[in-house]
């Protein structure tokens, strides 16, 4: 009963000062997020009382031992299903803001809703909230699988869950008020920014317990790149994100570094935001859901091992790449090419490693929607890491940068590889975490398949287009030694690309939204009758941890 | 397992049954880029040019910073002019490190879905602004720019300056005392003229002391804003920083 009340009394505690501070907030955000985080708090003090186990108290038994016989999959299932709805809010807010470029009537004259304001948070909710939430589901799901062990800290993992969507609100709820550290990806403001370095130290500690305590020697190479993305990510967040509040009872800070060693911090940062968040931990997905849905061991081991540490050695230098003829010397500029060049390397050792796992079940390409996606992942994969490292080329960069292209780069990373090994990995996990026989329909797989391809075919070349285009008409000359265009006549230009693109992007998101229905549909025990496609066997009774037997 | 054979030397096997050891090489791999990368830029003393005529922001001029920063503006906006005939042309003179030697945090952008702002200080009237940002598309048809409108009608509110220039001290700002006392004046000493500038200019070289949003019977945030805009790119005498970049030739040769 005393820990009832010790963790009741917490909550109410912590309800309390939330509702002091925003009391006496000095700016109106602030006020309002303190009052989210009361809220939040008051929702765990009605969850502890009303969940406890009274009977169990009564009788002595604080808790019932965890069955160690069977994973711990709930944080999982709510993660896919966070995973799901902040896909729609980040996709939604992107068409949206795309729409805008191209009808800017669509900024409603509202300040919440110009494209300064909403276009952080279309980026946070793709990066941290869809991607963010997919990576840690799978890391909770794999760590287990692959180290044949229950999650350590169940409590704690249910925290890194919640606490991380906390995170996301206050981010998304401070961008549209206009609280914003105004550094790319980097947005939310100091007080955010401490919160998520609690949740992160959190999920660091329930990812390396689960390690710790597994029944297999070896540690899967799917958790190196788990781990090295956590670590990194810890290390990027807190360092790019030193500032000084101007008063701890309001929402702005002022950045701990300036000008061109502020510059480099950031770029360090979001880069390698690409680089371990984006791609180092998207990596471990693929290592252990390619294999499963291919059922054919990695194809090399070596490969892995000489890809993971190049990998993480390398992208940490490329940062300066964007930021090649600015005031940042030149030295850094050229550091951060040459490493940027290099980094084909490993990036491609990645893609082929992955690839080649299908050495024998290449025929499942035609057969297996999901391995279609995961292919195509890879194929992405594959194109963004070689445009990255022609970008970063300072030929190219002097034209590129500033432009389109820069966008069409990114989403084609994004939408191509992040997202498709995203929508794979949890068409792989809805039927196993819920127990049904199978998706609801494997043919609308198909069709969210190449409504994303084709999507972001769409996407890419409209904005290689426009790139290019506005590359060239801002350094076009005429006979008579004048620049030919005016600003404004190369942003009339853009018009048409950026119709393209939006409907690129409708296409992504129709897609999307036929993922949603299937999955609803599977949740509801539905399966639709439909000429059957190869599915991967699931052996429930093999999914389970080791258990230690007593010696006879 | 305890039939395995003991292996000779380094192996990986090592690295991928122990998560410490895991963990803490990797976190090694990954520091050392940035710390060749990172540090140095804080002890090259030629990282940042010596340049006369910068100078720490107006509290007004930060305040309107700050609308800069919580409306997105570097989304779609520069503040990062490279060294191409174009650019020069287009924009001005390149941009050099000192000129955002005092900006917690830089705003040189990444994209430019519109011009880049780094020398756009007294290109443009400050009723041009005002009509711009009220909606952009009456002065400039093809724009896409979102219109702020509110910026005009809401008072500007920054909450203490002090607290503010403090902050800004704390992190190597060099504002005086004078500056961090008077900061809530300032504002006012700067955007309306009846109320007397009294020292401002001669602790903030340069600055431009105005109503700057057509408006003067009270401060907006279009006042701060303008006030922002107007004086990007206008404190350092470019033309006076050019010759160290050609060391050798003096003044009186070209």
């Amino acid at each position: 009963m005393d820990g009832l009340v010790t963790r009741a009394g917490g909550w109410l505690g912590l309800t309390l000062l939330a509702l002091v501070a925003a009391a006496l907030a000095v700016d109106a955000p602030f006020a309002v997020h303190m009052v989210i985080v009361a809220l939040a708090c008051f929702a765990m003090l009605w969850a502890t009382v009303t969940r406890a186990d009274y009977g169990a108290i009564a009788r002595g038994i604080f808790k019932i031992p965890a069955d160690q016989g069977v994973y711990d999959d709930d944080p999982i299932r709510w993660g896919v299903v966070a995973t799901l709805f902040w896909g729609i809010a980040g996709m939604a807010a992107g068409l949206f803001i795309a729409l805008q470029l191209a009808f800017p009537a669509l900024n409603l004259n509202l300040e919440y809703t110009t494209f300064g304001r909403l276009r952080p948070l279309h980026t946070s909710a793709v990066i941290f909230a869809f991607g963010g939430n997919a990576l840690i589901a799978t890391s909770f799901y794999v760590v287990q699988r692959t180290c044949r062990a229950r999650l350590a800290f169940p409590a704690l993992a249910r925290f890194v869950f919640w606490g991380y969507q906390l995170f996301i609100v206050l981010a998304a709820t401070g961008y549209l008020m206009g609280v914003t550290a105004a550094k790319e990806y980097a947005e939310p403001e100091w007080y955010v920014d401490l919160w998520l370095t609690i949740v992160w130290v959190a999920y660091l500690a329930v990812f390396v317990g689960t390690i710790v305590k597994r029944r297999e020697p070896h540690i899967y190479v799917a958790n190196w790149f788990y781990l090295s993305f956590i670590v990194t990510i810890a290390m990027l967040h807190i360092v790019n994100n030193l500032s000084m509040p101007a008063s701890l009872l309001g929402s702005k800070s002022y950045a701990a570094f300036a000008g061109v060693q502020d510059a480099l911090t950031q770029w360090w940062y979001g880069h390698n935001a690409v680089g371990f968040f984006l791609t180092a931990g998207f990596l471990a997905m693929m290592y252990y859901f390619v294999p499963k849905q291919a059922e054919r061991p990695v194809y090399s081991y070596r490969l892995s091992i000489i890809h993971f540490w190049s990998l993480i050695f390398l992208y940490i230098w490329a940062g300066p790449h964007h930021l090649h003829y600015t005031a940042l010397p030149d030295w850094a500029q050229t550091l951060g090419m040459v490493f940027s060049v290099i980094l084909w390397m490993p990036s491609w050792g990645g893609m082929i490693n992955g690839l080649m796992t299908l050495n024998g079940a290449w025929d499942k390409i035609r057969t297996d929607p999901i391995i279609r996606m995961m292919v195509m992942a890879l194929a992405f994969y594959g194109m963004s890491t070689f445009e990255g490292p022609m970008m970063s080329i300072k030929w190219v960069n002097s034209m590129s940068h500033y432009t389109d292209w820069t966008i069409g780069h990114v989403h084609s990373g994004a939408l191509g590889w992040n997202g498709m090994i995203t929508f794979a990995c949890v068409y792989y996990l809805v039927p196993r975490l819920w127990g049904r026989p199978r998706l609801y329909s494997l043919r609308m797989v198909n069709w969210h398949f190449w409504l994303a391809t084709v999507g972001i075919v769409f996407y890419a070349a409209s904005m290689w287009v426009a790139g290019i285009m506005q590359g060239l008409m801002w350094r076009e000359y005429g006979a008579d030694g004048y620049l030919v265009y005016s600003f404004a006549e190369s942003v009339a230009a853009m018009h048409p690309m950026y119709l393209i693109r939006a409907a690129g992007g409708a296409m992504y998101l129709a897609g999307f939204l036929i993922m949603i229905a299937n999955v609803w549909a599977t949740l509801g025990g539905k399966v639709r009758a439909e000429k059957p496609m190869t599915e991967t066997p699931y052996n429930a009774a093999a999914d389970r941890p080791l258990v230690p037997v007593p010696a006879e | 397992m305890a039939t395995k054979p003991a292996e000779k030397g380094f192996s990986h096997k090592k690295v991928e049954r122990n998560v410490t050891l895991l963990g803490a090489l990797a976190l090694l791999t990954v520091t050392i880029g940035g710390i060749v990368e990172i540090a140095p830029l804080f002890w090259i003393d030629n990282t940042v040019e010596k340049v006369e005529g910068m100078r720490p922001y107006t509290p007004l001029e930060l305040a309107g910073r700050n609308i800069y920063m919580r409306e997105g503006c570097y989304t779609c906006h520069s503040q990062m002019i490279r060294p191409f005939r174009d650019e020069v042309e287009r924009y001005g003179h390149y941009s050099l490190a000192a000129e955002s030697m005092y900006d917690h945090p830089f705003q040189w952008g990444s994209k430019r879905t519109g011009p880049d702002l780094a020398r756009v200080g007294g290109r443009y009237s400050d009723e041009w602004h005002k009509a711009h940002l009220i909606d952009p598309r009456s002065v400039v048809p093809e724009s896409i720019m979102p219109p702020y409108a509110f910026l005009a009608e809401r008072d500007l509110d920054t909450g203490d300056m002090a607290n503010h220039l403090t902050a800004l001290y704390r992190v190597g700002v060099p504002y005086t005392k004078a500056d961090i006392e008077k900061a809530n004046d300032d504002i006012r000493a700067q955007a309306d003229p009846d109320a007397g500038a009294g020292d401002l200019q001669n602790r903030y070289p340069k600055a431009q002391v105005r109503d700057f949003d057509g408006d003067p019977s009270r401060v907006t945030e279009m006042d701060a804003l303008v006030a922002y805009l107007q004086m990007l790119g206008t404190l350092v005498d470019v033309e006076k920083a050019a010759p160290q970049e050609r060391p050798g030739e003096t003044e009186a040769a070209r």
